[in-house]
């Protein structure tokens, strides 16, 4: 691992940031509640690639050249709103209207161009696909920007994901990057209880991605596989070993905090733990 | 694009699904950026030449509709101009939620083209007609609706989406040696219905293959000194509400379409008719809302009382008990 110190550095201390901005706009929400485990198990993936990976414009957040990000998990947005705040593209202030009456935050992504919000996502297993025309666009254009789907490994239940991972090999998509959230919870249990998506990375690797496995709150690591992925010629699936509601100690691997409320309580304690 | 009265001919009797490869590959002259995804279907939708002259301007995604339309919604996202087709259930009700999401809600400016809707694959069974479709998409906001009442106006209704800002959705009806409405050049907006007849008795609305239908029904009307208008609501979201409005002077308003009375053409026409005072009566036209046994495309038609014969006599039949 030759990442340097100061990169990592960086990276961890964005991903504290962003989990700052995700206790604030939780807490906010009061009781509409909020998704608030899937959004810390992506906090390091997402901090790596907006800090790090992503080809980005602080600011123009339309510039032509950047890499495009799917939030397919969209119930997640907590991680992508607090990471676009982190860019710049999201003041402060804003985040807090988040799931408020006429907010541009709402709780699943809402397409806002000014915002750098590139889609409107929610319904699940609609993620890939567009990046597909995202990074099929781009090679017919000879542009080199690159696209990063992130999506959930409950959300692997969609019959909509395998029809999009069999097309991008097709298509020799080498500028797409699909992460998988394997934090092994989906809404009302365990992946094991609920539908068991085991083997992931064999999965997609008989669909002809090239596949790597990661722990994806490891940012040395993360970079390492990023780096690695970005020489080889194939459309590329990640599958990232993560914990739900990581960083909290009463949220980590509960998954009564998939869709919950942040009190008062848990909201100091977590500021605490936080540091 | 060149249209003359030959090219009318050969789209009528290609039929309106062929002729939308023959329109593709005059479009594309025009329209540099389009981009053509389909579900393996090149050759139901007349597009192997297309394919095979502009490969880097053709996508398969392989029978996979909600993927075509994610990946069509993202290429327009990147400002292609994007039509996507198969067959019309699959085209529409395949992918309702994708459709639903990623060009309504996102408003993203994708032209769906759905063939062989209605009952023409009657044969196949109502797993490849398509009585729903009018229906279903018409509950999502922002999608632009538009059934051909010919070949010709197939073109027409292409060049128009392409060209238009809206997500669109259009529904081809009707077989090969599909009869000639339109016989030559005109005027085609989007929301914007033609009069094609005029008459003051009766006013017909239909769409798709019925407005052949409706003129052949108005001319035997004619015959029982019955003076009736026909006009084509080629655009069935968003209605023309002016030409509603108009008919209110009609003894009686019709609307005949090759889909289920419920959510199509008389159901539009409906919505506007019930806010307006002193309305005549409408009669619907239509599938009567079920899944009758199969046939040809005919024996179908008849099933549903649409040829022109029945429609005239049903007709005749509603204005004697007035």
């Amino acid at each position: 691992m030759e990442n340097s110190k100061k990169k990592i550095e960086l990276i961890k201390s964005f991903s504290k940031e962003m989990r700052k901005n995700i206790l604030s706009m939780a807490f906010a929400a009061g009781s509409s509640s909020s998704h608030f485990g899937g959004a810390l198990s992506i906090t390091e993936i997402v901090s790596t690639l907006f800090a790090d990976q992503m080809k980005i414009d602080k600011s123009n957040p339309n510039w032509e050249k950047r890499d495009r990000f799917i939030l397919s998990k969209g119930h997640a947005c907590l991680a992508y709103y607090s990471a676009l705040c982190e860019v710049g593209y999201i003041s402060k202030d804003e985040l807090l209207t988040f799931e408020k009456d006429n907010s541009n935050l709402l709780g699943h992504p809402v397409r806002n161009k000014d915002l750098g919000i590139e889609f409107s996502n929610g319904s699940l297993g609609m993620g890939l696909s567009l990046g597909i025309g995202l990074a099929l666009s781009a090679k017919k254009r000879n542009k080199d920007f690159k696209v990063y789907v992130i999506v959930g490994d409950g959300e692997c239940n969609e019959g909509s994901v395998w029809e999009a991972a069999m097309a991008a090999p097709n298509f020799n998509l080498e500028n797409l990057y699909v992460i998988i959230d394997k934090n092994n919870f989906q809404q009302t249990g365990s992946n094991k209880q609920i539908m068991n998506v085991d083997n992931l990375r064999s999965k997609w690797e008989s669909f002809n991605w090239y596949s790597r496995e990661v722990d994806g709150h490891n940012i040395d690591e993360l970079l390492y596989i990023f780096n690695e992925c970005n020489n080889i010629k194939k459309p590329k699936a990640i599958i990232a070993n993560t914990i739900k509601g990581k960083g909290f100690s009463f949220s980590e691997n509960n998954n009564d905090w998939h869709h919950s409320i942040l009190s008062k309580s848990f909201y100091e304690k977590a500021i605490k733990e936080l540091g | 694009m060149k249209i003359d009265e030959r090219s009318i001919k050969i789209w009528s009797t290609i039929g309106q699904r062929a002729t939308v490869g023959m329109a593709a590959l005059e479009l594309v002259k025009e329209i540099d950026e389009l981009i053509i995804v389909t579900c393996d279907v090149s050759t139901s939708a007349g597009l192997d030449r297309f394919r095979k002259t502009y490969p880097n301007k053709f996508i398969d995604v392989g029978i996979a509709e909600q993927n075509m339309i994610g990946i069509a919604a993202g290429l327009a996202s990147e400002n292609f101009k994007v039509l996507t087709t198969t067959f019309a259930p699959f085209q529409t009700m395949r992918c309702l939620e994708q459709i639903k999401v990623n060009l309504g809600y996102m408003k993203q400016n994708v032209c769906m083209v759905g063939i062989a809707s209605g009952l023409s694959l009657g044969a196949l069974g109502y797993t490849h007609c398509c009585i729903e479709d009018i229906g279903v998409l018409r509950s999502i906001p922002g999608i632009t609706i538009i059934s051909p009442s010919d070949a010709f106006e197939t073109v027409k209704a292409m060049e128009a989406s392409l060209k238009s800002i809206n997500p669109t959705y259009i529904r081809l009806t009707g077989t090969s040696n599909n009869p000639i409405v339109n016989k030559a050049d005109y005027k085609f907006e989007i929301g914007k219905s033609i009069k094609l007849k005029d008459g003051d008795d009766i006013t017909i609305f239909s769409c798709g293959s019925m407005v052949y239908e409706s003129l052949e029904v108005a001319k035997r009307l004619e015959q029982e000194k019955i003076s009736t208008s026909v006009i084509n609501m080629h655009t069935i979201k968003p209605i023309d509400k002016q030409a509603i409005i108009n008919a209110q002077k009609s003894k009686m308003i019709v609307t005949i379409e090759e889909h289920n009375i419920i959510g199509g053409l008389g159901s539009a026409v409906a919505e506007v008719k019930s806010t307006i005072k002193n309305y005549p009566k409408q009669i619907f036209f239509g599938v009567d809302d079920k899944y009758s046994k199969g046939g040809s495309y005919s024996f179908l038609k008849e099933n549903y009382r649409l040829s022109a014969d029945m429609i005239v006599k049903d007709i005749l039949n509603q204005l004697n008990h007035e």
